[in-house]
């Protein structure tokens, strides 16, 4: 019997698969057809949603873009008619497909299973492999020990950003002895533009609740916490779901996986909304119901923790990873990546990139390649400029350096950092100075106010990149930023602050004519910054409608109907509304 | 900066209307539990969408946490909110990635139609409108939520349309 399969993660309902997989469940009842209906969560290629995926006896076959009437030809068709749309079809091993490539340079480690099972599931995630690796170092009697020098040697690094060793984190947690121990799992996943933790707990909550059960036998632990953000509710509900499921089979509670004085239980706490959070002594606070703000490390929370108590805290990523190393080992995902950086990195593309979506592949590819063999380039044709990685920490790469590769140590170079693995593509048409105001202003914001140089010196820094935007920058602006940067980044306590500076500083090291432009010239070359801008209208294709005319606040167009209008530049306060309300493209920026 | 959330707008707004036995069965959850100040104040938000000055008193004398304690945590998480919210929460994505695919815009479209400012209420307490910083569709920039729903590859034209059919289908 075939399987029809609709991806339902955040993406894909947000591009209406709830009405696809309920279209395809009426048509199923109405009809009385002949098929397995079943959910699952996103592939990853949320540029073709809503995907449906069917199986039959010849195969699969991916498709994509599937709103409620492709849904209905599709299952006529290739249902009723046994004939697969050959047009509709992204993806497939039976022929060539336009995604068959996407799919194909991709090594699945942490997204292994998210889009191929239902993640309400257990079963399903039984059936792949799951909480295998638990019940093996149950069965062989691995050693806490041994758990632990296997990660160790699988050279993985944390995923949420910092890129600290984790079977060193887990080696520390473990050295601390006592009766009551933590494992924390980061899922405040703040950085905006980064979405592959959702994506995981989404689509595969049970391999990080695998991770957690195996860092906790390896450290020791009896509670785990999984701090997640609650603006992801679907993710929420899964895990939910995945810890009830846990208990009923036994997978979580006491002696657990027939380990004798093994006792561990996993709850969920939901953030409230503030970036610092995800970082880690900031999180433990929160957790504690006080203010998020971070403490002076050390004593690092592998010794004084949650509650005081011995911690250890990975990220959500870096413990879908575990349950496949232990059961590969550690040469097998040692076998991917660079010297430094070993096995696969998730990344999140994003913005001006034609296939947005995630991707997972092995560390030591370029940017280059990610963005054009992956992402399938810039969207409309326009120009590469830059990438953005690392979020309100890290900071834009240029084009001229994108053939760097992805590892830690190469990304630092460039002054940006890995992060968490959010890659948001920039063209042309993109202002890097209004992309150092942005992630300013929002570090200011979510500086937690406990750092004079954090809370003050962002502030003063966004005043200055305000100023700029407007046409109102001075010379000695840019030294004044620079100054301010190396004194936040000197005197903060904790990663936000030291951080913050990371995009203004990478922005002017790369894209400094930019700046100049803004500050001399009283110009933005990515005609962004509006009070830098002129309002004219091209004569040849105004068809004088009249919109812009009667939405201008100010009244500063004039003209008759089926007539080129015109602006008057002295009543212009450049707000830009008339170019967003002509349809015929006659507002020109200069 | 987090302190700047300790502001007028953010003063205690009353909540004298509010039926407050419903607080019990909470404060009965979470008295005496270390670390249960946030979840207390996430479950009374949750009942009245906000949290008035009346909840926060009832909440401090049922637990024993000092009402500056509740309002140091209250004010520094962007998640609660001390004034009243219209019945739809409309909340504009303004992650990078939808930044840079001209979020200001649907923010800005979204101002003009509703007649508030970003974080205001309209007068027929159907709407709040709120920027909030990431989403987590970055695929889909840009995009917006309103009630768990979410919107994306938005144009500030489409969020109003989208916006004015909730009302409609509300008025009728």
């Amino acid at each position: 019997m075939a399987i029809v399969t609709v991806g339902l993660g955040s993406c894909g309902t947000a591009a209406g698969a709830n009405k696809t997989y309920e279209k395809i469940r009426a048509l199923k009842e109405s009809e009385r057809l002949d098929f397995e209906l079943k959910k699952t969560s996103c592939v990853g290629m949320c540029y073709r949603e809503p995907l449906v995926e069917i199986t039959d006896d010849t195969g699969t076959y991916l498709y994509g873009e599937v709103d409620e009437g492709r849904a209905v030809e599709v299952i006529e068709k290739h249902i009723n008619q046994h004939e697969p749309i050959r047009d509709y079809i992204v993806y497939t091993d039976l022929f060539d497909a336009p995604e068959n490539d996407f799919i194909g340079a991709q090594v699945k480690i942490v997204l292994r299973n998210c889009g191929y099972m239902d993640p309400e599931s257990i079963d399903e995630y039984e059936a792949r492999k799951g909480y295998q690796a638990i019940k093996k170092i149950a069965a062989e009697g691995i050693t806490r020990e041994a758990v632990i020098d296997t990660v160790l040697k699988s050279g993985l690094r944390g995923r949420g950003g910092g890129g600290f060793p984790t079977g060193m984190k887990w080696k520390f947690a473990n050295a601390n002895k006592s009766p009551v121990k933590y494992v924390i799992c980061n899922a405040d996943e703040g950085d905006p533009g980064a979405f592959m933790d959702r994506s995981v707990l989404e689509g595969d909550p049970h391999s990080v609740l695998e991770g957690m059960i195996i860092a906790a036998y390896a450290v020791e632990a009896t509670g785990g916490v999984i701090y997640c953000r609650a603006e992801y509710p679907l993710a929420i509900k899964r895990l939910n779901i995945a810890i009830r499921q846990a208990h009923e089979r036994g997978y979580l509670g006491r002696n657990i996986f027939g380990i004798e004085g093994f006792d561990l239980d996993i709850y969920i706490k939901e953030g409230a909304g503030a970036f610092v959070c995800g970082e880690e002594t900031a999180l433990i606070a929160s957790i504690e119901g006080e203010r998020g703000m971070p403490r002076k490390r050390p004593p690092f929370p592998a010794v004084s923790g949650l509650w005081k108590k011995p911690t250890n805290i990975n990220n959500v990523e870096t413990y879908a990873n575990i349950p496949w190393i232990l059961i590969h080992g550690a040469e097998a995902y040692a076998a991917y990546g660079t010297e430094k950086s070993k096995g696969t990195k998730v990344f999140a593309l994003a913005g001006k990139v034609r296939h947005s979506g995630l991707v997972e592949v092995p560390m030591g590819m370029t940017i280059r390649d990610v963005i054009f063999k992956l992402g399938g380039g810039i969207k409309k044709d326009k120009k590469f400029k830059a990438v953005q990685m690392g979020g309100p920490s890290g900071g834009c790469i240029p084009e001229y350096l994108s053939d760097t590769i992805v590892d830690y140590d190469s990304v630092n170079a460039t002054g940006a950092i890995m992060g968490s693995g959010g890659m948001v593509v920039m063209d042309e048409t993109t202002c890097m100075v209004g992309v150092a105001k942005f992630f300013l202003d929002f570090t200011c914001k979510e500086s937690c106010g406990k750092c004079t140089f954090c809370r003050l010196g962002t502030k003063r820094m966004l005043e200055i990149l305000d100023r700029i935007t407007n046409g109102l920058g001075e010379e000695g602006d840019l030294e004044k930023l620079e100054q301010l940067a190396y004194q936040i980044k000197d005197n903060s306590l904790c990663g936000l602050g030291q951080t913050a500076p990371n995009p203004v500083l990478t922005t002017i090291r790369y894209f400094r004519d930019e700046y100049e432009a803004h500050i001399r010239d009283r110009k933005c070359p990515a005609k962004v910054c509006r009070p830098l801008l002129t309002y004219t209208v091209d004569k040849e294709k105004c068809t004088g409608c009249m919109v812009c005319l009667k939405n201008c606040p100010v009244k500063a167009i004039s003209g008759e109907r089926k007539q080129p209008h015109h602006i008057n530049q002295e009543l212009c306060t450049q707000c830009g509304v008339c170019f967003s309300k002509c349809k015929f493209d006659s507002i020109i920026l200069s | 900066m987090r302190i700047a959330r300790i502001n007028t707008k953010n003063n205690l707004n009353g909540g004298d209307d509010q039926d407050l036995t419903l607080l019990d069965p909470i404060i009965d959850k979470y008295r005496g539990k270390t670390g249960n100040l946030i979840p207390l104040l996430q479950a009374t938000q949750e009942l009245y969408g906000y949290i008035s000055k009346a909840a926060f008193e009832k909440l401090s004398a049922g637990t024993g946490i000092a009402l500056s304690d509740m309002y140091g945590v209250a004010t520094f998480y962007a998640q609660f909110r001390l004034r009243p919210v219209g019945k739809h929460i409309i909340k504009v994505c303004h992650g990078t990635a939808c930044h840079v695919q001209n979020a200001v815009e649907i923010t800005e479209s979204l101002q003009e139609s509703l007649r508030v400012k970003d974080g205001e209420t309209t007068e027929d307490r159907l709407f709040t409108l709120e920027s909030v910083a990431c989403l987590g569709c970055c695929s889909l920039a840009p995009v917006m939520m309103i009630s768990e729903q979410t919107y994306g590859k938005l144009t500030g034209n489409e969020a109003v349309k989208i916006v004015k059919n909730i009302s409609l289908a509300e008025k009728n």
